[in-house]
């Protein structure tokens, strides 16, 4: 596989999660991946996706924006909304930091997308919106015959 | 939602996919048994769930707060192994007791 790419749009709304993961998954399987590997990317662009809804729209119905491209054996997710933004990345990322301990949010997302994915760069605008940029390489830990 | 009910002991069975949308379903389920009873150990069965997000340890640890507020206790069993390392990552392994990993058959 050289290179390949695909672009979702679709509704903030729950009911799309796992629409997202699946969808992002079904793209993937070129790449031969693992069980493992399809479930740390479900794992994060869930948590993506779900921030998008619930802290980028703050439930207001708007749309969300994933792009996906295949590079080799790597495959690069951008998960993007135009919602309100982050006013501080770094503080967001932090494990345990919510916005919404009202809602029950765990403050664990960026957590998880950085440990299931080999990189994670998060851009964002105060009411601009925010994208993340997920990398991982599949078949890392695969042997292969010269 | 299925659960049983038994000597004060709730037993959740956890969808398949435990994310935002499902969490708030089982959440208000949950609240409600918690309202009409006492829960002396609320305790979350995984056998059925093969994927769950930080949505999932967000809802486990809001019923953790109230199942404690009134001396009960949470546990988690059958656990697939994703599942279990997402519990030690978020520190939730620290206050809901976990059933010791291998218990699982199906290999989810």
């Amino acid at each position: 596989m050289e290179s390949n790419h695909m672009k979702l749009i679709f509704d903030s709304v729950s009911a799309n999660e796992g629409f997202a993961r699946v969808a992002v998954a079904a793209f993937m399987t070129q790449l031969n991946p693992t069980v493992e590997e399809v479930a740390d990317v479900k794992t994060a662009v869930s948590e993506a996706v779900t921030n998008c809804i619930i802290h980028g729209y703050g439930g207001k119905v708007s749309s969300i924006e994933i792009r996906c491209e295949i590079s080799g054996r790597e495959l690069i997710v951008d998960v993007c909304d135009s919602g309100v933004g982050i006013e501080d990345v770094r503080a967001a990322m932090e494990p345990l930091f919510t916005t919404k301990p009202e809602l029950e949010r765990s403050g664990m997302g960026f957590a998880f997308m950085e440990a299931f994915m080999d990189e994670l760069q998060v851009t964002s605008e105060p009411n601009q919106g925010t994208t993340v940029h997920m990398k991982k390489k599949i078949g890392a830990g695969m042997q292969w015959e010269d | 939602m299925e659960y049983e009910l038994l000597n004060g002991r709730l037993t959740v069975r956890v969808p398949r996919e435990l994310d935002d949308h499902s969490a708030k379903e089982l959440k208000e389920e949950i609240d409600r048994k918690l309202e009409e009873q006492w829960i002396r150990t609320l305790i979350f069965d995984f056998s059925d769930t093969g994927f769950m997000d930080s949505s999932g340890i967000g809802m486990i640890l809001g019923r953790y707060k109230k199942v404690s507020y009134g001396g009960g206790k949470v546990e988690a069993i059958h656990l697939n192994e994703r599942i279990r390392q997402m519990m030690r990552l978020s520190g939730l392994c620290q206050v809901i007791r976990l059933e010791k990993g291998g218990a699982r058959k199906d290999g989810k």
